[in-house]
């Protein structure tokens, strides 16, 4: 599928993620200038004030915008997933170039101007409305247009907390490597940043005062237009933020996942069966990390599809345990005593990290184990996502029970990029999932874990008590879905999302469809 | 005091200022009065305090010592807005407001007072007048006037509200010497027709012969001589005569130009 196929099949979702980006940044920005220029103005009388709150602003730009959206999502009130959080974030990015500006814009101000301001007998907010403001409005508009371009940059990433806008296009373009997805996703959020630039720029000259060219009825006109279009705006985006919120949550289910393939494919299983029992649902997709734990804590999301090593080692913190049953007791006893959160019983198929090799090598090699690669590993590279790089049952480990030696460090890339990575022979050894769907599309062959080190990741969902206890499609649905898909079925279903390119919800539909599952 | 009370509209005494915590003085031990009517030109080099005095009398700066009496009121006890208000002031390049028109620029005194708007208008007419400016100037930008025009404007908004006191801090350095001439002759007679008070300072001993009612010698903070232009051009003063002779050259200049010519 080109490009231009592509915009034509899926501009309808193209054009909600673009108004979902557009909000975001725009009542982030409204919400900036309204704080930032009053501590702008504040800073210009109060100097004392003005290092240690610049500095602060200062700080807060420095913070990565995932880190930073990690930080929000513990905190009440301002935290959590979804827009508040990427609101309050995208805040506070855009704070500095405002706050700076509306600084530097009056402190800019001709001294004989103010001097004869003050000489004429105004008084402070005279001299702050009548002069310093209107003189420092195109220096403030520069730092709001700043602000602006880097608040579409940023807002990207908003949709690891769930909070929508192009990033779900990027992110997803990411893993299943569709350029196509990270074209319209990158594309369409570089010229909306080049719009507002221009836009802003335009008023930017407006509010110029050197230029000879300036008309009192035009920046009139301009200004009066400019505050009604954002009133406009403003109204619009309170009413769009708030309306996810303002749905009664009686009878509603909020699914959540991870951001992955398999995850999103199991969500939206579970998000069909209920809505296939009348039940509405809201859909909290792709949320990065373990957000997606935080927010079922925290009942953002009522349910989504964890795998029990995750829950085992990476959130209870248990030292690595290779025994299935084990593993799943632990994990729902802990779970209902510690969280007061429901494990479901097991899917049937197991997804564990899976040692993969190019399928050429594989057979000039006669590898079958990871212990046969052992000779080869010093002249080969490796790749892992970050998540394996770190976890306890992730590399460190590995590289110890096999006594694996690679000719440099391992390189540590986004999971999804690594299939590629490994295909293009820039990497000679990856660990991949077990269910990757392009596992066989891309000739890649897995070695088997003849140590037995890899615990098995069974899946399963991790729900609330009270959501379970309130809708009884739920407990049907889980219950019916237990032991139901097989390693190969979901390899299937990875394959159609990840390489066929198609969308999960038409794909889970088939699958629903076929497998005859009420 | 020779001169009775009632006819002082500025009066220092024994005023001393220094700013924040510095140690020396900008000014100290002024006492002098500014009479009604009177075109009192302050005069001296740069850093000798006169832009300091000017200050003192509209407030924008409070005596470290002593007071400045304006209309027999300690500065110190006047609201500063009303006092600013009552007080035209005019600085070089005119400080004009960059994003007002000329006619905002002249009316803004009594914008802030609230006039009618018909009042402001037709005063704003009256005043392009007065300064020798077309009528459809008002509608022009500071950007769009040559500096000498600027200066009209800047007198013009000074005298907007018709205040009883002008103060004028080097309103003419800027200007190119044949516009400065003819922009002080100007101002002369307005002065003088309009019966204003007036403070100027200046370094230029040649437009404080020809404004000033008297001139006040100003170094390092103090005022050393206060004459009539008469008995300043026949001090015996030492840095008076600094300024008379700088007068000699210049004209020596002009006989030979003239010569030529």
């Amino acid at each position: 599928m080109n490009f231009w196929q592509f915009l034509q099949q899926n501009w309808p979702e193209l054009l909600v993620h673009v108004r979902d980006h557009f909000y975001l940044v725009l009542v982030s920005i409204l919400i900036a200038i309204a704080i930032g220029i009053p501590a702008g103005i504040l800073l210009t009388r109060k100097q004392s004030l003005r290092g240690p709150v610049l500095g602060l602003a200062n700080i807060m730009q420095t913070i990565p915008s995932l880190a930073l959206f990690g930080f929000l999502i513990p905190l009440p009130f301002i935290g959590g997933i979804g827009a508040r959080t990427a609101v309050v974030a995208l805040v506070l990015y855009s704070l500095l170039p405002i706050i700076r500006n509306t600084v530097t814009g009056i402190l800019g101000v001709d001294a004989n101007v103010r001097e004869a301001a003050v000489a004429m007998g105004m008084t402070d907010t005279q001299i702050l409305r009548q002069v310093e403001l209107p003189l420092a409005m195109s220096v403030i508009v520069t730092g709001v247009r700043v602000a602006m371009v880097i608040a579409i940059g940023v807002t990207t990433i908003a949709a690891a907390v769930g909070a929508g806008g192009l990033g779900v296009y990027i992110f997803r373009g990411l893993r299943q490597y569709d350029n196509n997805l990270l074209l319209a996703g990158a594309g369409a959020a570089a010229l909306m940043a080049l719009g507002a630039d221009f836009i802003l720029g335009f008023f930017e000259r407006r509010f110029a005062v050197t230029s000879r060219s300036t008309q009192t009825k035009g920046r009139r006109t301009v200004v009066w237009l400019a505050t009604a279009a954002l009133v406009v705006f403003v109204i619009a985006g309170f009413f769009y933020l708030n309306a996810g919120n303002a749905s009664d949550a009686a009878s509603r289910v909020v699914v959540g996942s991870k951001d992955f393939t398999e995850s999103v494919i199991l969500a939206e299983i579970m998000a069909q069966m209920l809505e296939q029992r009348g039940v509405s649902v809201e859909r909290t997709f792709e949320l990065g990390g373990n957000l997606p734990h935080d927010a079922v804590l925290a009942g953002k999301i009522d349910i989504y599809p964890e795998y029990t090593g995750t829950a085992y080692t990476a959130i209870l913190r248990y030292p690595v345990n290779t025994d299935p049953a084990i593993v799943f007791n632990q994990v729902k006893k802990d779970y209902d005593e510690k969280f007061n959160l429901v494990v479901t019983e097991p899917l049937g198929f197991e997804n564990t990290f899976a040692i993969l090799v190019r399928g050429v090598d594989a057979r000039r090699l006669k590898l079958k184990t990871v212990s046969d690669a052992i000779p080869h590993a010093a002249n080969w590279r490796a790749g892992f996502g970050q998540d394996f790089m770190t976890r306890d049952d992730g590399y460190p480990g590995f590289s110890k029970r096999y006594s694996l030696q690679f000719a440099q460090r391992p390189s540590e890339m986004d999971l999804s990029l690594t299939y590629i990575a490994l295909q293009a022979g820039q990497v000679d050894l990856i660990a991949g999932n077990s269910t990757e769907g392009r596992i066989a599309a891309l000739d890649l062959v897995q070695l088997e874990d003849d140590r037995r080190y890899f615990p098995p990741y069974e899946a399963v969902y991790i729900g609330r008590r009270d959501t379970i206890d309130r809708v009884a499609a739920l407990r049907e649905a889980q219950s019916t879905l237990a032991g139901a898909i097989t390693t190969d079925e979901m390899r299937q279903l990875n394959y159609e999302v990840d390489a066929n390119k198609r969308s999960p919800a038409e794909v889970v539909r088939e699958w629903l469809a076929h497998k005859g599952t009420k | 005091m020779d001169e009775p009370p009632h006819n002082a509209l500025v009066e220092f005494r024994d005023v001393s200022f220094q700013h924040g915590n510095t140690s020396t003085p900008v000014i100290s031990h002024l006492t002098f009065t500014v009479r009604q009517g009177e075109t009192l030109v302050l005069l001296g080099k740069s850093g000798c305090g006169k832009t300091t005095t000017l200050k003192l009398i509209n407030r924008l700066f409070l005596p470290t010592f002593g007071q400045v009496l304006v209309k027999g009121k300690p500065t110190s006890d006047w609201d500063p807005i009303r006092l600013r208000r009552e007080t035209g002031y005019v600085i070089q390049e005119g400080g004009l407001f960059p994003h007002f028109t000329v006619g905002r620029n002249i009316g803004l005194v009594p914008v802030l007072e609230k006039w009618p708007a018909s009042r402001t208008e037709s005063r704003v007419n009256e005043l392009l007048e007065m300064v020798g400016l077309p009528g459809d100037f008002s509608t022009r930008y500071p950007a769009e006037l040559s500096g000498g025009q600027r200066q009209r404007v800047g007198v013009a908004r000074a005298l907007a509200a018709d205040p009883p006191l002008l103060l004028l801090d080097e309103p003419f350095g800027a200007l190119d010497p044949l516009t400065r001439a003819g922009l002080q002759r100007e101002f002369a007679a307005l002065a003088k027709e309009l019966n204003k008070t007036v403070v100027l300072v200046t370094h230029d001993v040649r437009e404080a012969l020809l404004l000033g009612s008297r001139i006040g010698l100003m170094d390092q903070g103090q005022l050393i001589l206060l004459e009539t232009p008469d008995a300043f051009l026949s001090s015996k003063d030492e840095r008076a005569l600094a300024y008379i002779e700088t007068l000699e050259f210049p004209a020596v200049v002009s006989e030979q130009e003239d010569a030529r010519a």
